[in-house]
């Protein structure tokens, strides 16, 4: 089915599922129970594993097949997001026009940047799409100012012409009369499951996203990228020009990108040129290698990761760790409380900087490598234990490129 | 001219730092093959070490003056700074007043030991590893490093005074025959540049005229051969390492009364000293040093008003602006070697 | 009139003479090997004609076409394909896709944006691969990870992936370079087989002079950047020149 694998196919519906059922699958925990603040099934936090899923897909589709690792991906996030709110701010609050234009204007302007950087590779690659990324955030800041309104960052104002905006027209985003930020709410039992118009929306284009990039991924394009990964000169010598591919790589991811600063604008109508800061295009790469580049689910895996502790874990404070160490003795407890107390909180990006290092020293292949790794142990202890463990001698078949 | 002049000296400081920090981002990288993108957060250390000096020599106790009292005419309760007990109100003083100079001594040893550390514990283990991965590992490394810090110090600036004697400014303008206050340039930032000149002096001259030094460049030449010669060039790689760490905490340090120290001024740095190393070669130390000077002063040329109102914005894009183009017309720098890392 | 015709090819660097007015032609469905000591220019030739180095004087004609100035690449889709000294495979990939590439390659030239079919729904191709695979006998390999073959594999993988894209011309860099006794003989074989079923042309710059008196037809012997003698087998192994040439430097 949709030209792909049985495998792929179930895959992708097992996707398709996990994504649409978000609302309730994460949200397990009753409402008024202790472990509610675990629940991640808030339309905001919903929307980010989203767009930072397609940002991360997009990503990996550059990082992950080619290798050339870009420090400025951020940029292309920024323009998507002026985009579509100055298509608000021109047209109407409607998205669709917004979002389409994003998708063109920074695949334009990754064609710029990329067709530029990749005439080097390597170390060199990274600083230049760096160094891109950093002037376009500085100029965002300062001589930009007239189209990004510099630190306000760009919103829509009551005087602005708003061309195609009707008479009754929703005043935030919406989708012909779907308003993004308006939800349904559903309780059952103890639970309440919140199913969001933005996010689904955001869902449906992630999905789209996913199985695009599963394409690109099993096709012969796919093929080649993952070819100049390993070997650039035996590709030269079969043949194969590198660059047009490297480039349509990268603006392809660009254009991921450039649509996830589009879906964060669709939210939320906002942009501002924080969102183009080297340390935003340093969180796309987190993502990307913990949860495993060069996999189909890893960068979703890691977006998904990163946004769910960074809200859960900024969350804790150390009312909430006395709460948890309660029942230890007193001396123990405060002992407890001080040792957690550097990583929850405002302490996240420490464990998010030491978790980052653990995964690049020890598990270079992210979280999808770790899952691997854990169900091969598994079933090699079922398959052990009848026989004798000698089935190593033999090399091993490649791994698939997917799970 | 003298606008000309003014700008030169202006660029100079800004210059020193990158230099000093382009300068081991150098030595690790022809040494040791490793691309450090921990190396400002080791500047933002050395920063952070001015800091614990300042509070060290500011630790007091609580004493009762009894030459001041309060309203009520009780002897007031005032605190007192050991140093000052220690060595006497007027030395103790002059020690806290120069508390940014005498971090160099904290410094040093911190910083030598956090290099060692680095090196040992982390670096050495991906020497093997894609550049890729060592920029990872090592951009993991500078995002804890500088928690760490905000952990300890908040994430507000930290002001932090140079000693009063270089508190104003100098009107050099006076001293080549220009009018008074035309060009004047503040005492400290004068010290920052000779200090920076003398360290950059010091590490050329011990890379120079000592036999590690000679080892160490031999090394950076051609290190299997080098290890061929049955030189244990790994341990002296770690103390090149140790010392790259070094140069990047002093500047670190005495940068602190230009800048108040802040958690993340590293990444800053960072990006732009590693604009440096590429602009001025990869691998040459006399590059980084030539490039880290001639793009500080470029900037500070940038933000004249004379030339911002020609092209708006250059003030913002300058650095970046000439490392692209160095880049793509001369991927090996303003002095690297040929091959080295030209692809 | 070869298929490869180089013409009076120089090449300088400093003040090294690598290569000094090198003519050499080589005939279609003949074996031609270029031999000559250490030094003697040998790389830099094939490198020339490769598109890896510009001569500095002189023509290079291939098929009819010159070749200075183009690309590796585009060299490669006039027809020339090339086996390194150590093989050069994409180690990441099985080995069925290391042979699929060229497949493609050939077929779609040098850049395609193909970017929303399997691979595996282009059954044409993946065919191809097999049965050349099987050629080769390495069909029971195909799902494994090229970089963990074996030396011996790797070479015939490399050799596979150039035989796919039927070229014109095959150039071979010191193909049995560090092989044991046992697998130059097999690499031998393998060459000898390729040549004759398939008919291919192949230029190949060795060392070891067994490899090169089972295998060509004819030879070229380089020393010092020129080419010394050309002619068949037999009349190279006892010509003088060859033996002063190699005085000292007993190979093979």
């Amino acid at each position: 089915m949709f030209g792909l694998s049985a495998k792929d196919t179930r895959f992708l519906l097992i996707v398709m599922f996990l994504t649409l059922a978000t609302p309730i699958l994460l949200q397990p925990f009753p409402e008024n129970s202790a472990m509610a603040q675990f629940n991640a099934g808030y339309p905001d936090l919903m929307q980010k594993f989203a767009i930072f899923g397609i940002f991360a897909i997009g990503f990996n589709i550059l990082f992950g097949l080619t290798g050339y690792l870009s420090f400025g991906h951020a940029a292309f996030l920024g323009v998507g997001s002026y985009t579509v709110v100055w298509m608000y701010k021109l047209l109407s609050y409607n998205i669709l026009p917004g979002l389409i234009l994003s998708i063109i204007i920074s695949g334009l302007f990754a064609l710029l940047i990329g067709f530029i950087s990749l005439r080097r590779s390597g170390i060199y690659f990274s600083i230049l799409t760096l160094a891109f990324a950093q002037m376009s955030y500085n100029l965002a800041y300062s001589v930009l100012t007239p189209i990004t309104n510099g630190e306000t960052g760009l919103q829509v104002y009551s005087n602005d012409p708003q061309m195609l905006a009707g008479a009754n027209a929703p005043t935030s985003p919406h989708l012909f009369g779907i308003v993004m930020r308006e939800s349904s709410e559903f309780a059952v039992g103890g639970w309440v499951f919140t199913f969001n118009n933005g996010y689904y929306f955001c869902a449906i284009i992630a999905i789209l996203a996913f199985y695009l990039s599963m394409r690109i991924f099993r096709s012969p394009f796919g093929m080649m990228l993952r070819a100049i990964k390993t070997n650039q000169t035996r590709l030269n010598y079969t043949g194969l020009n590198p660059r047009p591919y490297t480039l349509a790589a990268f603006v392809i991811s660009g254009m991921y990108a450039g649509l996830a600063g589009g879906l964060l604008a669709a939210m939320d109508p906002l942009a501002g040129a924080e969102r183009m800061q080297w340390t935003a295009s340093g969180e796309v790469v987190l993502m990307t290698i913990l949860g495993g580049a060069g996999t189909l689910m890893g960068p979703v895996l890691g977006a998904g990761f990163i946004k769910y502790f960074e809200n859960i874990f900024s969350k804790i404070n150390d009312n909430v760790l006395h709460s948890w160490f309660a029942f230890m003795p007193d001396g123990m407890e405060d002992f407890l409380v001080a040792l957690v107390h550097p990583f929850v909180g405002k302490g996240w990006h420490l464990t998010l900087g030491i978790l980052f290092m653990m995964v690049v020293i020890f598990l270079p292949g992210g979280l999808v490598e770790g899952m691997q790794r854990i169900s091969r142990l598994f079933r090699r202890k079922k398959a052990t234990k009848p026989g004798g463990p000698d089935h190593e001698h033999h090399p091993k078949p490649a791994p698939h490129v997917a799970e | 001219m003298e606008a000309i002049l003014l700008q030169i000296l202006n660029g100079l400081d800004k210059g020193s730092a990158y230099a000093l920090i382009a300068l081991g981002l150098t030595l690790i990288f022809g040494t040791l093959g490793v691309v450090n993108f921990a190396h400002g957060a080791l500047f933002m250390i050395g920063a952070f070490c001015a800091v614990v000096m300042q509070r060290l020599l500011g630790l007091s106790f609580d004493q009762v003056d009894p030459s001041k009292t309060d309203f009520l005419g009780n002897p007031l309760v005032v605190q007192m700074p050991y140093v000052e007990k220690w060595f006497g109100p007027e030395i103790g003083a002059a020690i806290i007043d120069w508390s940014v100079p005498l971090a160099i001594f904290l410094a040093i040893p911190v910083m030598i030991a956090l290099g060692f550390a680095m090196e040992r514990g982390l670096i050495k283990h991906f020497y093997k590893r894609p550049h890729a991965d060592q920029i990872l590992v090592t951009f993991g490394l500078a995002i804890v490093l500088q928690e760490i810090i905000k952990y300890f110090f908040g994430a507000n600036p930290i002001q932090s005074a140079s000693p009063e004697a270089f508190a104003g400014s100098f009107d050099f303008g006076v001293l080549l025959g220009f009018d008074p206050n035309v060009i004047i340039y503040p005492y400290w930032r004068m010290v920052y540049f000779l200090f920076a000149a003398l360290i950059i002096g010091g590490v050329f001259a011990f890379l120079q005229f000592t036999t590690f030094g000679m080892v160490v460049r031999a090394g950076m030449a051609d290190r299997e051969t080098v290890g061929l010669l049955g030189i244990n060039i790994d341990r002296r790689f770690t103390i090149m390492f140790g010392l790259a760490a070094a140069v990047a905490g002093l500047a670190g340090v005495m940068y602190t009364p230009i800048l108040s120290p802040n958690y993340h001024m590293g990444m800053e740095f960072l990006v732009l000293s590693f604009v440096v190393v590429v602009v001025g070669g990869m691998g040459s130390l006399p590059g980084a040093v030539l490039a880290g000077f001639l793009l500080g002063i470029l900037q500070s040329f940038a933000s004249m008003n004379e030339i911002k109102s020609v092209i708006p914005g250059i003030d913002q894009v300058i650095i970046y602006l000439i490392a692209i183009l160095i880049l793509l017309t001369r991927p090996r720098g303003l002095m690297g070697r040929k091959g080295v890392m030209e692809d | 009139m070869g298929i490869l015709e180089v013409k009076g090819v120089n090449k300088r660097f400093g003040g090294l003479q690598a290569l000094g007015d090198v003519n050499l032609s080589v005939v279609e469905n003949t074996v031609h090997a270029i031999i000559g000591p250490n030094g003697a220019g040998k790389s830099t030739l094939l490198n020339c004609l490769v598109g890896k180095l510009i001569p500095d004087t002189g023509s290079v004609m291939f098929d009819g076409q010159s070749v200075l100035g183009r690309k590796p690449h585009e060299i490669n889709q006039m027809g020339i394909s090339r086996v390194f000294q150590t093989p050069e495979i994409f180690g990441d990939l099985t080995v069925l896709e290391n042979v699929l590439i060229p497949c493609f390659a050939k077929r779609d030239g040098s850049f395609r944006m193909h970017a929303f079919e399997t691979v595996a729904a282009e059954k044409d191709m993946v065919d191809k691969a097999m049965h050349m695979l099987d050629d080769v006998s390495m069909a029971d390999k195909k799902d494994m990870h090229a970089a963990s073959l074996s030396r011996g594999d790797k070479r015939r993988l490399e050799m596979a992936m150039c035989l796919v894209q039927e070229p014109k011309l095959l150039l071979l860099d010191e193909p049995t370079a560090g092989m044991a006794r046992a697998d130059t003989n097999n690499t031998i074989a393998l060459l000898k087989e390729i040549n004759k079923k398939r008919a291919i042309t192949m230029a190949i710059i060795e060392h070891d002079m067994h490899v090169v008196f089972s295998l060509a037809d004819r030879i070229t012997v380089l020393a010092q950047g020129t080419p010394l003698v050309e002619d068949v087998p037999e009349k190279i192994k006892g010509h003088p020149k060859v033996q002063e040439a190699y005085l000292g430097q007993s190979h093979g």
